[in-house]
């Protein structure tokens, strides 16, 4: 059986924070996670504010540090190497698609698309060709030297899907995507994920916390205070007896 | 990424902003021009005296014969008539020494045709025009033999050329001295201003002796009134003082205690005074004109500080897609140092037109050397990376999940 992609054993992260008095008090936001995630999985990770996801889906990211407890990512330890290596893996290994698109202003959609690549050292001119058929594939061509803010909110998310695919990552990390759109662009963008997952065969690992988005996942996680209270893949039913306690 | 690449991002940022990029860079032209202006006007000075210094000859001593006194009341320098051209014979015998120039002058009225002039009549021999660096301009200087038989020969300073003369070509005329008839065998070059001012090319040269028998006359028959002496080498000036003082002091049979009866003056020593002076003129204006770079360079820095904060969250953004701190702190740094650049460029071009404009308006010397515009240039860069370095760092040290959190 191949390494699994993602491997957490024991994961902690705590923030320390200075009270009134300033003393330095410890503030636990992820209690001893154990999480593995394969290749070619969909996963939704759920859970209220404040309840450690996004904390859980930076440290995934490399966006962020784990204070105890081992990530291992493509069989690689993550907690030992150094920012650069970091700045490397969230480079070639993970693509990031946020709630707020993150695109640069200044830059038109074909830019965007083409500096994780200028960033792994690739010439300009090969960056904007590989980045335009990656627009072509999402089917923004025409709008490739578009800025942002002449894009509507379902074309951002796509340049930034784009942007997220362009090294080819095995991991694409979705914090809320769908968040900022309405009802009928937030399917598109859905189905453009369940295509990528079940035709590319990459690994998507979503946030959110509307059940009608987490439902187009193959395996629900859900947090609560830190810890993980639900893993598997009886996602309807688990959403189902939720709707059915708020009703 | 790519250097090319990262200079390609510095200035898209740089265009996106052009008020405050112009802002900033003002500082640096400022800077750059003042430099360049100050450093030309220092450099000006300079040349102005070493060109005055160069036409007063090289490696020279004045030789004067000494003060006397006369119950208790001092004559100074020159009072007493103690040197010869004896002297002079003798010391140009010395190994240290290439030539001497002995000098017996006074005033006397010219003439020729209908105009006249007062001029300082030099009594000297051929040597003195290579001593004192003169150049003929026409005709030819006077020779040995003129100073033996005492010849009526004269050679015009330019000045007392163009007053006597006029137009008409001078060489081959004849004019009077003191009423005394001349030939013009020469005219100077001119050499303009000396050191202290005085017009170096209102004078006639005559033969040393046709001078002490017909014009200036002379209480004591071969006493001169100073004379110039040549070291042969720039390092060997203070031996040949030596060998003159012990000379004359043999042939003036002054004993062992007694004080001497003439001086020796280094001319250089003087010269290097006045270079000196001007090369601290330079430093200074160079100095109070860096201070304005020196300004400008906080001004980069504080926008660079702004610019960082601003852009926390694109930092963010541009770390979460694979930059590495080299590539943020390069980013960063490079929009720092090209403003610095191209704030230098404007600055050298401006500076050298401010010169100009000056040299023009208060008819000034300025000179402007490659080197002054490079250290500038260089200046103004390291200006740049060292007040672009703390904002550049700052901004790669950023964590990426807190600046893709900042609002």
């Amino acid at each position: 059986m191949p390494p699994a992609l993602i491997q957490i054993e024991q994961l902690n992260k705590s923030y320390s924070l200075t009270d009134a008095g300033g003393n330095k008090i410890e503030n636990p936001v992820l209690h001893d996670v154990n999480l593995q995630i394969d290749k070619g999985e969909f996963v939704a990770i759920m859970g209220h504010s404040g309840s450690g996801k996004s904390t859980l889906m930076n440290i995934l990211g490399c966006l962020d540090t784990p204070t105890g407890g081992n990530y291992r990512l493509e069989n690689q330890s993550v907690a030992s190497l150094s920012s650069d290596a970091l700045a490397k893996i969230r480079n070639r290994s993970i693509g990031f698609v946020f709630q707020g698109f993150n695109l640069l202003r200044r830059m038109t959609a074909l830019d965007n698309v083409a500096t994780p690549l200028l960033y792994a050292g690739e010439k300009r001119t090969i960056s904007r060709e590989k980045a335009l058929e990656q627009l072509r594939r999402t089917g923004l061509e025409k709008f490739a030297m578009h800025h942002p803010n002449q894009l509507s909110g379902g074309q951002q998310q796509r340049v930034a899907i784009s942007r997220a695919l362009i090294n080819q990552p095995p991991l694409l990390l979705a914090d809320e995507p769908t968040g900022n759109l309405d009802t009928q662009t937030s399917e598109e963008i859905m189905t453009l994920f369940t295509q990528l997952n079940r035709e590319q065969g990459i690994t998507i690992v979503l946030v959110t916390h509307e059940n009608d988005i987490a439902a187009y996942a193959r395996r629900l996680i859900q947090i609560k205070d830190g810890r993980i209270i639900y893993d598997g893949d009886q996602i309807h039913q688990v959403l189902e007896k939720q709707v059915g306690k708020v009703v | 990424m790519h250097f090319a690449t990262i200079i390609g991002e510095a200035l898209r940022a740089l265009r996106m902003n052009r008020l405050r990029t112009g802002l900033t860079m003002l500082g640096m032209i400022i800077g750059v021009a003042a430099v360049v202006l100050m450093l030309s006007i220092g450099q000006g000075a300079q040349t102005k005296i070493n060109q005055s210094i160069e036409t007063m000859g090289s490696n020279l001593f004045i030789v004067l014969p000494g003060a006397t006194s006369s119950g208790g009341l001092s004559f100074g320098s020159g009072s007493v008539k103690t040197l010869t051209i004896n002297d002079s014979i003798a010391i140009a015998e010395l190994p240290s020494i290439r030539a001497t120039g002995p000098v017996i002058s006074g005033t006397a009225q010219l003439n020729y045709s209908a105009r006249n002039w007062s001029a300082m009549i030099t009594g000297t021999t051929p040597d003195y025009f290579s001593v004192g660096n003169w150049e003929i301009e026409e005709g030819t200087i006077f020779s040995e033999s003129d100073v033996r038989s005492a010849t009526r020969v004269a050679v015009l300073g330019s000045v007392t050329a163009e007053k006597l003369f006029g137009s008409v070509n001078p060489i081959g005329k004849t004019m009077r001295i003191a009423n005394r008839p001349f030939l013009v065998v020469g005219v100077l070059a001119a050499k303009g201003q000396s050191l202290s001012g005085r017009d170096q090319d209102d004078n006639v040269l005559i033969p040393i002796t046709t001078s002490e028998r017909q014009i200036t006359g002379n209480q004591f028959p071969g006493s001169i009134r100073y004379m110039m002496v040549q070291g042969e080498s720039a390092d060997i000036m203070d031996e040949a003082e030596i060998e003159i003082t012990q000379l004359l002091r043999q042939r003036h049979r002054i004993s062992d205690g007694m004080e001497n009866d003439f001086t020796v003056r280094n001319l250089t020593a003087i010269a290097d005074v006045a270079t000196g002076t001007a090369k601290i003129l330079s430093i200074v204006l160079g100095a109070i004109a860096s201070i304005s770079l020196v300004v400008g360079g906080i001004g980069i820095m504080n926008i660079m500080l702004v610019s960082v904060t601003e852009r926390t969250r694109e930092i963010g953004i541009r770390m979460a897609i694979g930059a590495n701190r080299r590539a943020i702190l390069l980013q960063f740094l490079l929009e720092a140092m090209m403003i610095c650049f191209m704030g230098g460029m404007i600055g050298v071009i401006l500076g050298i037109t401010g010169a100009w404009i000056v040299s023009q308006v208060v008819d000034m010397l300025i000179v402007i050397t490659l080197g002054m515009i490079v250290l500038a240039f260089a200046f103004a860069s390291a200006v740049g990376i060292f007040f672009g370095f703390y904002p550049a760092r700052k901004a790669a040290s950023l964590k990426p999940v807190e600046a893709l959190r900042y609002e």
